[in-house]
């Protein structure tokens, strides 16, 4: 009996010991950080996890959830009461958070690491001042094929309308990007149209489907990598993931140019710590951090200093990177009126389920 | 009629958690963005009427295929010694205990160009595309909503006194005449059950539809998911109407069966 009595004793003792020791190493406050899936660097294959080193360096503890879609971060901030300090919005929808008042601007001088931003992304036409984002990480989409599918190289977004490869091209499930390869294709402005604009689109988009095997996601991965696809359309960078997994795959960007996207960083309007929200902005646009997200997700870095801190291969490709001739030719998706993009979606709905 | 207190929780749980959420879906359905009432959602929602019918047949065959598998299972199961019952109810659980989603990318694997059945089919002779299709979607959902049949049939077949069998064969009854006339009209509240639980999960998924499915199977669940980001009138409507037609097809159930299996 005493014996256990001991045993209990010291399990109390143990116990409260843990309790003062991790009430001890508490935090002098928290950030609530909203950003996409599988967006940051978590510590796997020999890479930092940024977000347990920034509570590590700042001792402030980061509440980290994600989301989807824009759509998603766009309802919950709209509807919801819960208040986040720091959201990785994609271009447009920044815009249109900016327009709506949802977010607040950013002092600077609390970000100094802004400085390193490149040129061409410090003052991106969805923020033409460049007060209320710093972008997080860039990349293009691109056309990926499988060599061993199709003959003559493809270098034109034509290529997903190609009858030979009938059931073996895949099509983005998500509206916008769609959309904006077939508006490219009927010399439609992706950036700024109307309801016309959709329609015109919508004819190409249906004149595709019944050469399609599938409208896909992530399911792009499986698909391609397995073989199962000749063809896709995807993020540039996660076709640079793709070859790796596959030597036959190849990744192209298409002569017609494609579409520039950004992820930056934000402060919504209700943030609660605006200051720990600046810290982890800046943290952020490190160069070490940033390179070390941009290895993870395999998206190019908007800091200079950050591209020569990622792998050779990684830095110089094409895909990852693509070069500045190229970049002329592409555009950034523009918020466009709420009635336009309610009409594109109900047509991308109907045209897929009829 | 008194309330008991254990009730209230649970009350207050409904009220929170179900019948709000319906009102909002009843208040979005009928109004216009503005607000305003409007019937312009049910006329948007008319226009995915084939996608409708598509989701509600498919739902139809899987719950078909269910039960025609289901029902000997099930019976095989109860007329076994109770660690037998047992084992095998488990061995019936296991995949359940996986993801979901997890247990559709192994059907992807097994059916791609390719995989392990192409490749034995093509030994065979036979070429031919096994994803992307209605079959393999029903598949699927076969293979997914399987267990929701076996088990409310299994326990309710269980229940079934051994006696009652014995008694219909001393009288005269061959083995047909026993199914028909004792084992069956026994079962009813088993069978009602577990096609309520497999048809209206079926009716509204889509993730089987979007992994094994190709570009014709879309389903209403994920005409829904779609168009409530940008247009949640429509999306309400079109969910309200799911409702409806499944609520009528639980009515309709229910002249078959107790009531009790429905409201479960």
């Amino acid at each position: 009996m005493k014996k256990f009595i001991c045993i209990l004793t010291v399990c109390a003792l143990l116990f409260t010991s843990a309790a003062i020791m991790s009430s001890c190493s508490s935090y002098d406050g928290e950030i609530n950080v909203y950003n996409w899936g599988d967006y940051v660097a978590e510590g796997s294959d020999g890479n930092i996890d940024t977000i347990d080193k920034f509570e590590e360096e700042y001792n402030i503890k980061v509440n980290y959830t994600t989301y989807e879609t824009n759509e998603e971060l766009y309802n919950l901030l709209k509807s919801s009461n819960t208040s986040y300090d720091v959201i990785i919005p994609s271009d447009y929808m920044v815009e249109k958070l900016k327009t709506e008042g949802l977010l607040q601007k950013l002092d600077m001088k609390k970000i100094p690491n802004a400085s390193d931003i490149m040129d061409n992304l410090k003052k991106p036409p969805y923020d033409l001042k460049g007060e209320y984002s710093v972008p997080y990480s860039w990349n293009v989409t691109g056309l990926v094929y499988n060599k061993k599918m199709v003959k003559n190289a493809p270098d034109s977004w034509k290529a997903l309308w190609d009858k030979k490869l009938k059931g073996k091209i895949l099509q983005f499930s998500n509206d916008r990007d769609a959309y904006a390869i077939a508006m490219q294709l009927c010399s439609v402005d992706p950036t700024n149209f109307d309801k016309k604009g959709v329609d015109k689109a919508t004819v190409k988009l249906k004149e595709q489907k019944p050469l399609l095997k599938k409208y896909v996601m992530d399911q792009v991965f499986a698909e391609m990598e397995k073989d199962q696809a000749a063809v896709a359309p995807y993020y540039a960078g996660d076709i640079y993931t793709m070859m790796k997994n596959n030597e036959n795959l190849v990744g192209v960007l298409p002569k017609e140019g494609s579409n520039l996207f950004v992820d930056a960083m934000c402060i919504p309007k209700n943030a609660e710590n605006v200051e720990g929200a600046h810290k982890f902005i800046n943290y952020m646009t490190r160069a070490d951090i940033s390179a070390a997200n941009s290895k993870y997700i395999t998206y190019a870095s908007p800091v200079k200093s950050a591209k020569k801190l990622l792998p050779k291969k990684q830095r110089e490709s094409n895909l990852v990177y693509p070069p500045d001739e190229y970049l002329e030719k592409c555009y950034t998706f523009r918020n466009v009126s709420d009635d336009t993009y309610a009409y594109m979606q109900e047509q991308f709905t109907k045209m897929i389920s009829k | 009629m008194k309330l008991k207190r254990p009730s209230i929780p649970y009350i207050i749980w409904m009220v929170v958690f179900t019948m709000i959420p319906l009102l909002l879906i009843l208040f979005s359905a009928f109004t216009d963005r503005n607000g305003t009432f409007s019937l312009e959602a049910f006329s948007k929602a008319f226009g995915y009427f084939d996608v409708f019918l598509r989701s509600l047949w498919i739902a139809f065959i899987s719950t078909l295929i269910c039960l025609i598998l289901a029902y000997p299972i099930a019976y095989i199961m109860s007329r076994q010694k109770r660690n037998v019952q047992n084992a095998l109810t488990m061995i019936i659980m296991i995949p359940m205990w996986m993801n979901f989603l997890l247990r559709i990318y192994a059907w992807l694997t097994l059916l791609q160009n390719g995989g392990p059945v192409d490749t034995m089919l093509s030994f065979l002779g036979i070429h031919t595309t096994l994803l992307g299709n209605q079959g393999a979607v029903i598949l699927g959902m076969v293979y997914e909503y399987l267990p929701f049949m076996v088990l409310p049939l299994y326990s309710v077949m269980a229940k079934i006194d051994n006696g009652l069998i014995e008694a219909a064969e001393d009288l005269g009854s061959n083995k047909i005449k026993v199914m028909r006339k004792v084992v069956f009209p026994l079962s009813i509240p088993g069978i009602v059950s577990g096609i309520t639980m497999v048809f209206v999960p079926s009716a509204s998924t889509f993730l089987v539809a979007q992994y094994l499915g190709g570009v014709d199977d879309i389903m209403i669940g994920d005409v829904i998911d779609r168009i409530f980001w940008s247009d949640q009138n429509t999306g309400s409507a079109i969910a309200l109407i799911l409702m409806v037609a499944i609520l009528i097809f639980l009515i309709i159930l229910n002249f078959f069966g107790d009531e009790e299996a429905i409201a479960q």
